[in-house]
């Protein structure tokens, strides 16, 4: 069996906030009708938490489920459990029109942690988002972009940002990431 | 900058979250149509000094299309409406016609 590793492999960089890859996350694109009872049972069951609400993200202990778009939901489950759950939602679905894909291995999981003001000065120096704490709240579920390519992001508690993107960009976001939080380059207008 | 809403997903975002997709409610002539039809329909398109109904795409976001009516004079959005139709809604006319009254884009006004 070959060694499974996310895109970097752990690497972590400390600046005025730490940056790290999170390593392996599953994660499986769940499209169809979100409205469709039999779909949030479905979505609910797999990721262990409630239904998202549009432009949110709902977390549960192992798991969670973004809102992606009128169609697609983000199913973050256990890396290893991914092959379970798709079965699980190919059950649960049966013939209804759907689609489930894991899509573990085509994306990239960021943390970014420290103090809340000065994550979000990092991050906003980086995505056409409004980041302060009053306007993007842990919850809400952000699809953008970073620089030059397109980044999901949410804010899993306090002070603790989490960055989805595309494996094939993870060093190129990697390096942006280190580079808005090296040390010295606080802006401080959402810290103080 | 444009700041553009998109109806598909709520988020208002800045012009380099979405792109363009050029001229909105294009009929389309294909197989059947007369050289000249088909040339209107590939080349013809209008570029209007202000009011202007436009196709955009929310690229880096949540990936849909939708229609937006701005101006190309005062570079303001009147509105945002869904991909699904074939003309402006009465909202978006009443948008414009409160800013610039006698307006006219192609067969609307
Ligand atoms: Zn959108």
């Amino acid at each position: 069996m070959s060694n499974m590793v996310s895109a970097l492999n752990g690497a972590s960089a400390k600046g005025f906030v730490e940056v790290r890859d999170m390593g392996l996350q599953g994660m499986i694109t769940l499209r169809g009708d979100l409205n469709a009872a039999k779909l949030k049972k479905a979505a609910r069951a797999v990721g262990g938490a409630d239904m998202p609400e549009q432009g949110h993200i709902s977390l549960g202990d192992t798991g969670g489920a973004a809102w992606m778009s009128p169609d697609e939901l983000l199913v973050l489950v256990p890396y290893t459990e991914v092959d379970a759950r798709l079965s699980e939602i190919a059950k649960a679905m049966g013939d209804d029109h759907h689609l489930a894909v894991n899509v573990s291995d085509a994306r990239c999981m960021f943390g970014v942690s420290g103090d809340d003001a000065l994550v979000r000065e990092a991050l906003a120096k980086l995505m056409p988002v409004d980041l302060s704490a009053r306007a993007f709240q842990p919850g809400q579920f952000r699809r953008s972009r970073m620089a030059q390519v397109p980044a999901a992001l949410w804010m899993q508690a306090e002070g603790e940002a989490r960055i989805v993107c595309f494996r094939s960009v993870a060093q190129y976001v990697f390096d942006l990431l280190k580079g808005a939080t090296s040390p010295g380059s606080e802006v401080r207008y959402l810290a103080r | 900058m444009l700041i553009l809403t998109c109806p598909c997903c709520g988020v208002t975002g800045e012009e380099t979250e979405f792109h363009g997709g050029g001229e909105a409610h294009l009929k389309r002539f294909g197989p059947g149509s007369s050289e000249g039809e088909f040339h209107d329909y590939l080349f013809s398109k209008v570029n209007p000094k202000g009011v202007h109904l436009e196709r955009w795409r929310h690229n880096n976001g949540c990936g849909k299309w939708f229609h937006a009516a701005r101006d190309t004079v005062t570079m303001e959005i009147y509105g945002t409406y869904p991909a699904q139709t074939t003309e402006p809604p009465q909202d978006i006319r009443d948008a414009i016609t409160a800013k610039r009254p006698g307006w006219s884009w192609r067969e609307f006004a």
